[in-house]
């Protein structure tokens, strides 16, 4: 368990911008518990820009790639263009994409 | 009723009303506002800074509307910064030195439950500049009410120093809160005129909102005492706040008009 002093835990931010929007990852802040994370992610990373909705989520809980995974993790998606939806046109107006 | 359509015979009471008002969030936010770089730790550091800027927000609002309604051409800044003590009408709850973190804190929740049952009213008001103040300034202080109840249940349900010092910081501010909800002859004029509040009903509210939070917080509810301070909405204050203004106002009274 990821314990700092005081009984302090880290959380990572994920603010959703406007509706319909993914979620994506700001940073991180200290606190107790979720209730007070959720708080200072609103004071921290939410007082300038426009935000709908924010996510706090324990740091521990995320189980990721390590540096040495890359090569057999994402090398092969390399040279495989006819992965990337490249041969279509795009409607005119069409944005976000 | 606006600016243009205000009667004359109420001015002097609605004068003195929005400087009760504007001065309550004047000195709190000036309070919190000295926790700025001494928070606890970071985020809470920035949580509190928060706080101090929206209630500076409402007073700028509130001591903007003071000056208009007064009609002496004197603007917020003047107000704020060029009266003396005895001329503040803020509450004596909200100039008490900051204390510890728990201090602050229970003052903080004391007075955001009380905020936020005034200015869910004063939406209501039939002053319609002071509906529109109040309406942003509720949907502020509700997230204070949220922010500092939360950290009510956190030192009073916490650990045992948290306790001692959640419950005798709400003993020391008990006989302060008799002040929030005094009712005197400015006051009633305004009622009569639908454009503030009946203190009598709000005081109900506020006592079963407290009483609810402090039970979470395994906090006892302090018995009433048998003074309550009071004197502040008529000037008289405690030797706190003329030490508060000496900083606060230093800048304008050694350099008058001083911008940047």
């Amino acid at each position: 368990m990821a314990e700092m002093e005081n009984g302090m835990r880290l959380w990572e931010v994920f603010v959703q911008p406007r509706t319909g929007k993914p979620h994506e990852h700001v940073g991180s802040v200290r606190a107790t518990h979720a209730e007070m994370a959720l708080q200072h992610a609103r004071d921290v990373y939410a007082r300038r820009g426009p935000v709908v909705s924010i996510w706090v989520v324990p740091t521990e809980a995320i189980y990721a790639t390590k540096p040495g995974d890359e090569g057999p993790f994402f090398d092969p998606a390399d040279n495989k263009p006819y992965r990337h939806p490249l041969f279509y046109k795009v409607p005119h107006g069409v944005k976000n994409i | 009723m606006n600016l243009e359509t205000l009667d004359d015979a109420l001015r002097p009471a609605l004068f003195e009303y929005l400087l009760r008002l504007g001065d309550d969030a004047l000195i709190l936010g000036h309070r919190l506002s000295e926790w700025c770089g001494h928070g606890p730790y970071l985020e809470e550091d920035i949580a509190l800074a928060n706080l101090a800027l929206d209630c500076l927000g409402h007073a700028e609002a509130l001591l903007t509307l003071a000056g208009e309604v007064e009609g002496q051409g004197r603007t917020a800044d003047d107000l704020a910064f060029l009266r003396d003590a005895y001329d503040f009408r803020n509450v004596q709850l909200v100039e008490l030195p900051r204390g510890d973190f728990a201090f602050t804190i229970v003052r903080q929740f004391l007075y955001a439950t009380y905020a936020c049952l005034l200015y869910k009213a004063l939406q209501q008001s039939a002053f319609e500049p002071l509906a529109g103040i109040a309406a942003k300034a509720h949907k502020e202080m509700q997230y204070h009410l949220r922010h500092s109840s939360e950290w009510m249940r956190c030192l009073g349900d916490g650990t045992e120093e948290s306790h001692r010092r959640a419950q005798s910081a709400l003993d020391e501010l008990w006989m302060y809160t008799g002040e929030l909800f005094e009712v005197d002859d400015t006051l009633r004029t305004l009622t009569e005129a639908r454009i503030a509040p009946d203190m009598a009903t709000l005081q109900p509210k506020w006592r079963e909102q407290v009483e609810t939070v402090l039970r979470e917080a395994t906090l006892t509810v302090p018995e009433d005492p048998p003074y309550m301070a009071t004197g502040g909405r008529h000037g008289h204050h405690t030797e706190h706040l003329g030490h508060l203004l000496a900083e606060m106002q230093f800048l304008q009274r050694a350099y008058p008009g001083a911008q940047w």
